[in-house]
């Protein structure tokens, strides 16, 4: 069964790797042929594994229902008790003071969604960066990092045990920094290549130290071991808990959340399909997928089951509003868009922290193609103009290239949650589930941060098109020599590729209709078994799911009055004035005049600001202080202790030796008479002795 | 058989010696010193094996003056050399191991 | 002809090189290719030697020692001639013989000043034996001898060929490693006069295969204390451990790039080596009362040693101080006793010696280039000499502890061994050293990271410009290509190491196991 070839996939990717160092430059296309074909290998291995695990989902279900049903569909209470066996492979890597070190491949749903999502991504990706960086100096580089990257994350989502979980964990860090760092001739971006390396490792040892409590825990480092057992209770709470928070700092660096995000919208110093690839779709999601792989120990740790107020679900709020608001403040097309991953990852995190598992995971997979296509889009044009700044050398894009203008429009709708595009119902089931999880309406704030964060998320986005597409081209973008143009085919189609999946990705959990066809995602991809906590079932709920668009509808409008119209931009001015009341009376619309100067306004102006201006100088400040400051501690410890007093001490009873040493050196004078005087006048005196005494 | 006059010329012999070898600057001289000392022991030697009625007292005069032969071969090739680099034998000028 | 290297092998691999140091003796100096040929002849008949002697190694039983010769040889004090090997000394044996001509290829056409190849290449022979003979000896008094030997041609080879203070160097590296060699032959004499086997029958010998059978049996506590505090600091100072490394920055940047390598690859840890094959097995006891102080200094090295590389402006020094951080993890998986981490330190010592040893070459050879090692004046090596500065990132990121790299393999186990230490040490204590130790993982991404930005990133300055700077060259090569290999294979293989140190850890360990039953 192709379930236990997987392995198969990065094998082969990272076949690619070392065949592009070793012949890449060689080839006629520079290696990223051999790229190419690697990751579409991995592409039909990861359809295949789909199409099989399907057929396993459904074999196990036909196996649980009663015999005299297996004709007709399984029901649904046959549907929650059929355990679904994930599809495990083991060989031992190494043996060590009586503990089996393995690696192996564990295939459940979650895996092969992975799997789809990563080889789908990086083979758009792969191929859009031939156009994309075609020329570069390290062109063939660029695309082995591509391919260790692809190899590593694969091995990631099908990591048996947390040894070989850990590995591949720092292997796509070490991509990715490769990656951010790539024109590492410009000190910004080995700068920001190393801050995220270093975040990573800051949050590598919450991971390191949470994968080592729970080694010792358990007793082992199987991944389905530690879940069932977490499950079954053979694990004292305390440790759980321990780890879990642990393991909640790695989230926080992988998958950029406060407060450890700064270094995802730095990451943007990379080129823009890596963006998408490793900053978008796949690698910063990996601290989502770990907390939805050892979920029972997250679940039970983090007291998740209870309904109560937690760790990751807190971050996870925190993240969404925080990110949202940042991404307000950014001229830098690129930037906004990640502020608006961290934002989005957010949501994932959170819905984690609730308990929705499926939602998050299903958020997770729309994300990757709408986001991808963002990128993708944003790189497209900056391809064009040669510059990243909105403000300064965009604007009016769409009339010069109105195929990524669509692609772009689309996948800005899925981002805002608009029906009936991807990002609309698997937003929808996050906030289902902080709305109707928990005990005693725990999570119901976080319900209210959703939707908020919906609403912020429409309005900066429509900012965000505004600025680059509509008005009066600016900059590069009006430059009359060199009009931008549209791009080719090769970065094109890729567009058309990922708003194609934002536009049905969402039908995945289409939560109606027979069981054929309701809510697939959840069926396939969440576990059913004892490696697997109960949580709860969520249905969908018209209420939450209006408001919430209605919701988004209105961000989209009062920035679309904000800045398409240029309405209310005066209105900052009166409001600072103390003008208010006379505003209030003139303009009709009192509401929407409250709602844009105080609410939109507010939130993009000194809110925003201000929340720009914490991570600019007290997060990043504490980061950098710690730097600056350890760096000082070091020198100081080193001029003043290490060279003086440790050293000192040696030096000194060096000097001592030689003193005496000096105090000697007088009695060599190095006459050779003057030594046999001395000689003979021992032994007189020894004679002497001897002839008295004796 | 008296003693007592071998062993007076030996130890008159051996403090000749002894003068002369730790007060002549001159390198021959120092050598010839060398070689009285080493005959003061011959003397003694030779004399405590009469009185002792052994020929182990002879052998031993025997070794030692092959050696005091070879010494002043090695002895002599040292002070030629010495005059050979310096045009001088006088000991006090020879100085180069001063610590 | 098994038979024959059963018996002779490992006396070959110790004396050959004598035998070839003795032969470039009699070739006049001016021969100075005759030389190169018979230095690399030798090392490589011994490498030769060595890898049979890995080959028909019966790694089924390589927690056994094999290949065991037993002679007499000073019957006065009933010291023996006793040499042999087990799975903890075949790793370190095969890394020192494999060092060894890498480095006498990378001298093919780099003998650093005053030149002199004959004198060079005949220390490198001497020191060759020094190493292999202490991985070998089972006998103190013979491991002492082989353990001092390797001084002589060190101290020359600072003191002659190296940097401008190479003199202050060299003398700090004698005493401080003879003051550590002074307490630690005191300690040998201690054990062979009060060892006493399990009847109470004084031992006198200095047999380390006996004395370890007999772990400390009839030695009053405070005694094996003492007695193991002497030979701690005599192994402490060669690690080195935190308040005795400031020998080790100043000889590594003084030293030539040879030095430095067979320094850093192999010299530390004939320290680390004498814990885990002499201290431990012979005093258990002592071993568990002073493996908490221990795990102490090891983690403060390895945060200081961290914060130190942070501060240093020369990239020799730097890395010199990493080596004081990366030795903090091997010294905190031995002070665990426990299974997880002593195999832990073997792998560090070996990774490290292969890591470390990569980054002193880089140095050499950026030194060679650029007449210089000033992290300022430095820069742009990837636009430079690109494939120097590949491999430098390459053995920057290994040197991090990246896993699949072999450097992982020597942190992760002793990370993960401190959360759980022998019976009866505190467990609270040693959890809180790993967190640090997990910390330090942090600062060393720190500091080898940003040295990889401000040497091998970036443009080159100013001051270059015009010139033309050769990438690396075939001896260059030739020397490299094994350490990288090696880097990559045992990372990605670690059983090939951990298959062999396992069971030999565990019998290493029997004495401390007993130890926890008898409680």
């Amino acid at each position: 069964m192709i379930l236990h070839w997987v392995w198969l996939m990065p094998a082969i990717m990272a076949a690619s790797f070392v065949a592009i160092l070793a012949f890449g430059k060689r080839m006629p296309r520079k290696g990223s042929e051999i790229g190419i074909f690697a990751v579409g290998l991995c592409f039909v291995i990861a359809v295949l594994s789909a199409g099989t695990w399907i057929n396993h989902v459904n074999d196990a279900h036909h196996a649980a229902a009663p015999h005299d049903q297996v004709i007709q569909e399984p029901t649904a209470s046959a549907e929650a008790e059929a355990k679904v066996e994930p599809i495990t492979t083991e060989v031992t890597w190494f043996e060590m003071g009586g503990q089996k070190f393995t690696v192996g491949t564990l295939v459940d749903g979650l895996s092969v969604m992975m799997f789809l999502v990563v080889s789908i991504i990086s083979l758009l990706v792969h191929i859009y960066s031939t156009d994309y960086v075609g020329g570069d100096r390290r062109y063939t580089h660029y695309f082995a990092f591509l391919s260790l990257f692809t190899a590593s994350m694969l091995m990631l989502v099908m990591s048996r045990n947390t040894v070989q979980f850990i590995t591949s964990w720092e292997l796509v860090g070490l991509c990715s920094f490769a990656l951010i760092g790539h024109w590492w001739e410009e000190k910004p971006n080995s700068d920001a290549a190393l801050k995220a390396f270093l975040t990573n490792r800051v949050g590598d040892v919450g991971l390191m130290v949470g994968m080592i409590t729970l080694f010792w825990a358990t007793g082992s480092f199987d991944i389905l071991t530690i879940n069932q057992m977490a499950n079954a209770g053979d694990v004292t709470h305390l440790l759980l808990m321990v780890a879990a928070c642990c393991l909640t700092a790695a989230v926080m660096s992988k998958s950029g959340q406060f407060i450890l995000h700064t270094w995802l919208p730095d990451a943007m110093a990379g080129p823009t399909p890596v963006s998408a690839l490793i900053h978008a779709a796949t690698m910063v999601v990996a601290g989502i997928f770990m907390v939805a792989r050892l979920y029972s120990v997250f679940f039970h740790g983090l007291s998740i089951g209870d309904g109560n107020l937690n760790l990751l679900a807190i971050i996870g709020g925190v993240t969404v509003l925080g990110g949202a608001s940042l991404a307000f403040v950014q001229n830098d097309i690129k930037k906004v868009l990640a502020y608006s991953t961290v934002s989005q990852l957010g949501y994932m995190v959170m819905a984690l922290g609730v308990g929705a598992w499926t939602a998050a995971l299903f958020h997770l997979f729309t994300h990757a193609f709408f986001k991808a296509g963002l990128f993708l889009g944003s790189g497209s044009v900056a391809h064009s103009v040669h510059s990243f700044d909105m403000q300064k050398d965009m604007g009016g894009m769409k009339r010069f290239m109105p195929k990524t203008w669509a692609t772009f429009m689309v996948c800005t709708g899925a981002l805002i949650g608009i029906i009936p595009l991807a990002g609309f119902w698997s937003k929808d089931e996050i906030l289902t589930g902080a709305h109707s999880l928990g005990s005693n309406d725990a999570y119901e704030v976080f319900l209210v941060v959703g939707v908020i964060g919906a609403f912020m998320t429409a309005a900066y986005m429509t900012r965000c098109v505004y600025l680059t597409f509509y008005g009066e081209p600016r900059g590069a973008a009006a430059d009359p020599h060199h009009p931008p143009h549209e791009s080719g085919p090769v970065i094109v189609y890729p567009l058309y590729i990922c708003s194609f999946m934002a536009v049905v990705a969402g039908f995945a959990n289409w939560p109606f209709g027979p069981d054929a066809l309701k809510l697939r995602f959840e069926h396939y991809v969440q576990p059913v078994g004892d490696y697997f906590p109960a949580v709860g079932v969520l249905e969908f709920n018209w209420t939450i799911a209006i408001v919430s668009s209605l919701i988004g509808v209105t961000g989209i409008a009062i920035a679309y009055a904000y800045w398409f119209r240029g309405a209310f931009h005066g209105a900052t001015e009166r409001f600072r004035i103390a003008r208010a009341g006379h505003t209030l009376l003139v303009n009709k619309y009192y509401f929407d005049h409250l709602y844009t100067g105080v609410i939109a306004a507010g939130t993009a102006g000194p809110i925003a600001r201000a929340a720009n201006w914490i991570n600019q100088n007290v997060i990043d400040g504490v980061v950098n202080g710690a730097g600056i400051g350890s760096q000082k501690v070091a020198g100081f410890i080193y001029r003043h202790v290490d060279q003086q007093v440790v050293d000192g001490v040696v030096n000194g009873s060096g000097a001592g030796a030689e003193g005496s040493g000096q105090l000697l050196r007088r009695m060599q004078t190095g006459k050779v008479q003057q030594y046999g005087a001395l000689l003979f006048g021992g032994a007189v005196l020894l004679a002497g002795i001897l002839v008295f005494t004796l | 058989m008296l003693i007592n006059e071998f062993l007076l010329l030996g130890a008159a012999l051996f403090a000749i010696g002894v003068y002369g070898v730790l007060a002549r600057r001159n390198g021959v001289m120092v050598l010839m010193s060398i070689e009285l000392i080493l005959n003061a022991v011959n003397i003694n030697l030779v004399a405590f094996g009469a009185l002792h009625n052994s020929v182990v007292g002879q052998v031993f005069a025997l070794f030692v003056i092959t050696v005091a032969a070879a010494e002043v071969g090695v002895g002599l090739a040292i002070v030629l050399l010495l005059y050979r680099n310096r045009a001088s034998i006088d000991l006090d000028e020879v100085d180069a191991m001063r610590g | 002809m098994e038979d024959i290297l059963k018996h002779w092998g490992p006396s070959v691999a110790i004396f050959a090189p004598l035998v070839g140091a003795a032969l470039m003796m009699l070739i006049p100096k001016v021969e100075e290719e005759l030389h190169k040929w018979v230095a690399l002849l030798t090392s490589l008949i011994v490498f030769g030697v060595t890898i049979w002697i890995a080959f028909i190694f019966d790694y089924d039983h390589s927690g056994d020692l094999q290949f065991l010769v037993d002679h007499k040889w000073i019957e006065v004090i009933n010291s023996k001639y006793i040499v042999g090997l087990d799975g903890i000394s075949l790793p370190l044996l095969l890394l020192t013989v494999l060092v060894v001509p890498s480095v006498i290829i990378y001298s093919w056409n780099h003998f650093p000043e005053p030149h002199n190849p004959k004198a060079f290449l005949i220390l490198t022979l001497i020191l060759e034996t020094g190493m292999v003979g202490t991985f070998l000896a089972q006998d103190l008094i013979l491991f002492f001898v082989f353990f001092e030997i390797v001084l002589l041609p060190m101290y020359f080879m600072i003191g002659v060929w190296g940097g401008e203070q190479r003199m202050y160097a060299a003398i700090k590296f004698f005493l401080f490693t003879l003051f550590g060699s002074a307490l630690m032959i005191v300690s040998f004499l201690a054990l062979y006069f009060l060892a006493k086997d399990g009847a109470g029958n004084e031992l006198h010998t200095f047999s380390m295969i006996e004395l370890a059978k007999a772990h400390g049996a009839g030695i009053a506590h405070t005694t094996q204390l003492v007695v193991f505090g002497g030979m701690f600091i005599g192994f402490g100072i060669k690690v080195p451990m935190f308040p005795f490394h400031t020998w080790l920055p100043d000889a590594h940047t003084q030293a030539p790039t040879q030095g430095s390598v067979i320094l850093a690859a192999v010299l530390l840890k004939l320290g680390t080596y004498g814990f885990v094959r002499v201290a431990i097995p012979i005093l258990p006891e002592a071993a568990h009362s002073w493996a908490p102080y221990i795990a102490l200094l090891a983690v403060i090295g390895i945060i200081y040693g961290a914060l130190c590389c942070l501060a240093q402006t020369d990239m020799k020094r730097l890395i010199a101080f990493s080596s004081v951080a990366h030795m903090g993890f091997v010294m905190l998986g031995i002070s665990t006793l426990t299974s997880f981490g002593i195999n832990a330190a073997v792998m560090g010592m070996v990774a490290h010696g292969l890591i470390t040893g990569m980054l002193f070459f880089i140095a050499g050879s950026v030194k060679e280039r650029f007449h210089t090692l000033e992290i300022k004046r430095l820069g742009g090596l990837l636009l430079q000499a690109p494939r120097m500065g590949w491999i430098f990132g390459f053995c920057a990121m290994a040197s991090l502890g990246l896993p699949g790299l072999a450097g992982f393999w020597g942190e992760f186990p002793a990370i993960l061994s401190s959360y759980e230490p022998a019976a009866g040490l505190s467990e609270p204590l040693f959890r809180v050293y790993m967190v640090v130790a997990a910390i330090g993982t942090v600062f060393a991404a720190g500091y080898l990271l940003w040295l990889l930005q401000r040497i091998a990133f970036g443009v080159p300055q100013n001051e270059w410009e015009g010139h033309e700077f050769h990438d690396i060259e075939l001896p260059e090569w030739l020397s490299w290509a094994p350490l990288l290999a090696l880097i990559v294979v045992i990372g990605i293989f670690p059983n090939l190491v951990f298959h062999v140190t396992d069971p030999a850890v565990s019998s290493v360990l029997n004495g401390v196991n007993q130890l926890a039953l008898g409680k």
